[in-house]
Order: structure tokens, then C-alpha cells, then sequence
């Protein structure tokens, strides 16, 4: 990287050429990686399904449970399918995208991380990008799914403001599970196999934003708010959109937050990643 | 069987001593499998807040049930895994434990129970002890109206001959799990990969076996079905035992349900084995 900055110009042009760099590595590595990945068509085919079913039975958890009751925290079946839908959603392309770094304590103990290291190519990447299947398509189906029906259900007037905010929490919530995913990784360096308990932020937290948030109380909406912020995931705005009150009663900018909250953790987790890779030492012979 | 009782302990012995390091990876596991009981404890309060008493449980009942749940996790393998013998399979090493002057399948139980027996205090306790703190529990104690509930006698003995009748449903449902992920196993020696098994295995595990919902609540024919599958073994009958829903007749039908899924099981492993043997040849042989 150090030669290659002295045949560029200027330093933002240069900045702005590895970024471009890195997303044409980006596209090239899932590339490859699915063309592997297709030599065993009917492997990736069947574990999409798996995917695709796994995710089905989390939809058929709440199907069942309203059978039972009307509504959960005031909350009707087409709300809660729209807090489903973009959860999942945000989720499925965020998994698909960074979903493999979950390996990265794997790779630092098999002493592969080495390899990947004097690759000229950035390591943020190659993990990343390290056995990309298309199977981790499966969820998007149904996030998007349940999301088109929740919409279809949900009984709001749909203004310019509400659509566009629909759009920017999916968007956005790619960014800040995106997030989840690197500050996790970025944990790995420091404890290895720490790759369950990434779980619990990663599928927990695509697991309680699926739901909403004030069944888990003030103090678990203020911990989901101020300290783990997923909040802004879909509950802040879905609250602006459903024209719902926030039990907590904060301000109404909070509800238009999401695109701060996720720059600001996208930020964070590049930051703990460059301290993680400082960190590391390999494991040697 | 070949073999004595001595060797098959042994067997269990070092398989739990294994399977007791790893430290860090147990913690992070407890976190995940607390913080997934904490917000599906949070769910279903919702439900059962508007719905008291429903599917036989009460708020603490089905709190109580959650965490059951999560703590049982690992030691039944719900999520899959827990025998080493695919891999052995596919490298050829398994010759080496068909040479052994033990019985096949008795071998892989020890190994299996050895595992499910540390995992239950390793991976079940600290995420019941979390609940406990946080949540109200129905545990049966000598004071607790659950424990007279559960047998005739009560106070002191009534409470033990609860816990006593759990550890043996507890047993029981581990060797249901076994029997079931043992012929999974088994099935590489025909398919080479028993990955796709082992989805379809926790796709069922985690809808029918109580994780996600007491089964009691799921609607008509869903319900009959998932309370006939092996499935409610592992989880929702140990839980009812404890829980005191399980009392005189259907006391002993749920356990004569965990006998015979056990018997059918291990039964066809038995047979399942001994094809096995007489087709093997190990690779280059």
C-alpha cells in the first residue's frame, strides 16, 4: 500500500481511489467466491432453502402467537410485520455482506490470517468476502416479503416523508448491523473465540428489533437507546411512521436519527477493526 | 456389546474433561443463550401479561420455561453437532473405531453423554442463575405449591421427588437426542455429508421442541403434531416435569412418550450400525 501512494497524486484523491479500490476488490472477491461456491449447485440451493426456512419459522413464531393475542405492546400484526420486515431485510443484506467475519477468530487460530495479511488486497475484504455464498441471500426474500405485506396492511396515510423514511431505516440499518458485524470481528482479536457471543449481538439483535421495543420496558428501551443503540434500527422511526408515541417520550428529532446513529457506528467499528488488527499477534508456529 | 461399564465411563469421563476447557468459548456461548432467554422472555411476558394462564403456564411458569429452555440448549444439542463421528467418516479414521473391542454405538453414547453431562452445568445453570436474579422463577422448593402439585407428597420430599423425576426426563430426552443425531451421523457413511440433515434436524429442534414456544399454545393439528414428534422429548417434557404440569396419568404418559421415542431410536442406530459395518471400506482399501 505504501508504494502505491507515492505514484498517486493528492492525498483526498488517493483516499477516494482506495475506497473505490476497495469495493472493485469487494465485487471481484464475492465474484470468485460464487463461482466457487456454484460448482456445488445443489449444496448452495439447498442450504438458501435452510436459510429461507429458518427464517420462515420466526415468522411462524409470531403467526402463532397471534393467534393467541391481538396485538403485542399495542402493537397489530401488520406493525409488527413491518418491524419484522425491515429488521430482516437490514439484517439479510448485512449478513450477506459481513455475515463471514464471524469467522475471523477461526482464521487467526488456523493461522490463515497471516496469509491474508500479505496480500495486497485490504484484510477488511478478504474477511469479508472469505467464502461468500450466495445462500446468505436466503433471509431477503422474506424480509422484503413480510415488509411488502405489512405495508400493504398497515392503515397510515403514506406522505413523501414516511416513504422516504422507510427507505433510509432499511438503508440505514444495513449500516448499523453492518457495524455489528465489524466491532465484533474487530472483539475476536482481542478475545478469539468470542465468536458465540458476537451471536448475541448480531442474531439477538436482529431477533429483539423484530419486535417492539417497548415490550422489553424503560430500562431496556433506555439500555437499547443510549448504550447498544438499535433503537434506531427501525423502532425510532418506525414510530414516526406508524404514528405511534415514543413510551419514552424523546424528542422528535430521535425518530430521524437513524442515518446519524449509523454513520457514527460505521465509524466506531472501522475505528475498533484498525485497534484489533494493531492488536494482533499471530499465533506463530 | 463388548465392552465393560469401567471402559464406557472412562470414555464419558475424558469426552466431559474435553469438552471442559474452552473457557471463553463456554462464556460467550452463556452470554448468547442469557440474552436470547432475556428477550424471548420479554416476548412472550407480552403474550402471557394479556393471556394468564395460557397453555397451562403462568407469567413465572413461562419465564421459568424460556430459560429452561436456553440452558438446555447445549447439552441436547437442539442446535445439532455433539458427535465427532462424520468427520471420522469422511477422513477414514472411523476403521480405527470399529477396531475397538467396544460396542460401536455404546462408545459414541458415553462420548455423547460425557459432553451433554458438563454442558448441563457448564452451559444450563449460568443462564438459569441470570434469570433468577432478574426474573421471577417457579422452581419447585419445599415451600412452593408446584411441588405438592407434582406428586402427593409434599414439602421437603415433594420438591426432591420433582427435581428426581426432571433428572430422569432430562436423561431420557438426552437420549432421544442422541438416538436421533446418532442416525444422522450414521447417514454420512451413505451421503458423505450430513450437513443437510443436520439443518432439516435443528429446523425441527427449534420449532418443535419448545424453544421458541411452549408447544402447548401452537393451534389444533400443529399442536397434536409437534406434541408426537421425538422433538418434545428433549425440552418441552423435561420442562413440564419440573413445572409441575405433568402430574399422575400424565405424568407417566409423558415419560412412557420420552421410553418409547428412546427405544424406537437407539433401536434403529443398533441396526442402522451394523449395515454400516458391513459396508464399510475405508477409502483406498
Amino acid at each position: 500500500m505504501a508504494d502505491n501512494s507515492a505514484t498517486r497524486p493528492g492525498h483526498k484523491r488517493h483516499n477516494r481511489g482506495r475506497r473505490y479500490e476497495a469495493v472493485r476488490h469487494y465485487l471481484l472477491f464475492a465474484g470468485a467466491w460464487t463461482r466457487v461456491a456454484w460448482q456445488y449447485r445443489a449444496s448452495v440451493l439447498l442450504l438458501a432453502v435452510g436459510q429461507f426456512l429458518a427464517t420462515g419459522l420466526d415468522i411462524a413464531v409470531i403467526g402463532v402467537l397471534f393467534t393467541r393475542v391481538p396485538h403485542l405492546a399495542g402493537f397489530g400484526l401488520a406493525e409488527v410485520g413491518f418491524l419484522f420486515g425491515t429488521s430482516c431485510t437490514a439484517f439479510a443484506v448485512s449478513n450477506m455482506l459481513f455475515g463471514t467475519l464471524e469467522r475471523v477468530g477461526e482464521r487467526i487460530r488456523d493461522g490463515s490470517l497471516d496469509v491474508m495479511l500479505v496480500r495486497p488486497v485490504g484484510l477488511l475484504v478478504q474477511v469479508a468476502t472469505d467464502g461468500f455464498s450466495p445462500r446468505r441471500l436466503g433471509g431477503i426474500v422474506q424480509g422484503v416479503g413480510v415488509l411488502g405485506l405489512s405495508l400493504a396492511g398497515l392503515n397510515v396515510p403514506w406522505t413523501a416523508g414516511r416513504v422516504l423514511l422507510v427507505a433510509t431505516m432499511v438503508i440505514c440499518g444495513v449500516g448499523i448491523f453492518s457495524a455489528v458485524w465489524i466491532a465484533g470481528a474487530a472483539f475476536q482479536f482481542v478475545v478469539e473465540q468470542a465468536a458465540e457471543a458476537m451471536n448475541a449481538v448480531t442474531y439477538g439483535g436482529s431477533f429483539l428489533t423484530q419486535y417492539p421495543m417497548s415490550i422489553y420496558g424503560r430500562d431496556g428501551m433506555r439500555l437499547l437507546t443510549f448504550l447498544v443503540p438499535l433503537a434506531f434500527l427501525n423502532w425510532q422511526p418506525a414510530l414516526y411512521v406508524l404514528d405511534k408515541p415514543d413510551p419514552l417520550g424523546l424528542p422528535s428529532l430521535f425518530r430521524f436519527a437513524s442515518p446519524l446513529v449509523a454513520a457514527v457506528l460505521l465509524a466506531l467499528a472501522a475505528t475498533a477493526w484498525r485497534a484489533g488488527l494493531r492488536h494482533y499477534r499471530s499465533t506463530g508456529s | 456389546m463388548r465392552g465393560g461399564v469401567g471402559t464406557y465411563l472412562a470414555v464419558a469421563r475424558y469426552s466431559a474433561r474435553r469438552y471442559a476447557g474452552y473457557r471463553a468459548a463456554t462464556a460467550a456461548g452463556v452470554f448468547t443463550n442469557t440474552v436470547f432467554g432475556i428477550i424471548r422472555a420479554y416476548v412472550l411476558l407480552q403474550v402471557w401479561h394479556q393471556r394468564p394462564g395460557l397453555g397451562g403456564y403462568d407469567t413465572s411458569g413461562v419465564v421459568t420455561f424460556v430459560f429452561l429452555g436456553q440452558g438446555l440448549i447445549t447439552s441436547m444439542a437442539l442446535f445439532g453437532g455433539g458427535i465427532d463421528l462424520p468427520e471420522r467418516i469422511r477422513s477414514g479414521a472411523v476403521a480405527m473405531d470399529m477396531a475397538r473391542p467396544v460396542g460401536f454405538q455404546t462408545w459414541w453414547l458415553a462420548d455423547d453423554a460425557g459432553r451433554a453431562a458438563i454442558q448441563l452445568l457448564t452451559r444450563g445453570l449460568p443462564p438459569m442463575l441470570v434469570a433468577a436474579l432478574l426474573f421471577d422463577l417457579r422452581l419447585p422448593t419445599p415451600a412452593s405449591p408446584a411441588a405438592a402439585a407434582g406428586t402427593t407428597a409434599a414439602g421437603v420430599w415433594g420438591a426432591a421427588a420433582v427435581w428426581g423425576l426432571f433428572a430422569v426426563s432430562v436423561v431420557l430426552g438426552f437420549l432421544v437426542s442422541f438416538g436421533l443425531r446418532y442416525l444422522i451421523a450414521l447417514a454420512t457413511f451413505w451421503l458423505l455429508d450430513q450437513r443437510g440433515l443436520e439443518s432439516a434436524y435443528t429446523l425441527f429442534t427449534v420449532f418443535f421442541s419448545g424453544i421458541s414456544m411452549p408447544l402447548t399454545i401452537m393451534p389444533g393439528v400443529l399442536r397434536d403434531l409437534a406434541e408426537a414428534l421425538p422433538f418434545a422429548a428433549m425440552m418441552q417434557v423435561p420442562a413440564d416435569v419440573l413445572l409441575g404440569n405433568r402430574t399422575g396419568a400424565s405424568l407417566v404418559a409423558a415419560i412412557a412418550f420420552q421410553v418409547g421415542w428412546a427405544v424406537v431410536l437407539l433401536a434403529a442406530g443398533r441396526a442402522l450400525t451394523a449395515h454400516a459395518t458391513r459396508k464399510l471400506v475405508v477409502q483406498g482399501g
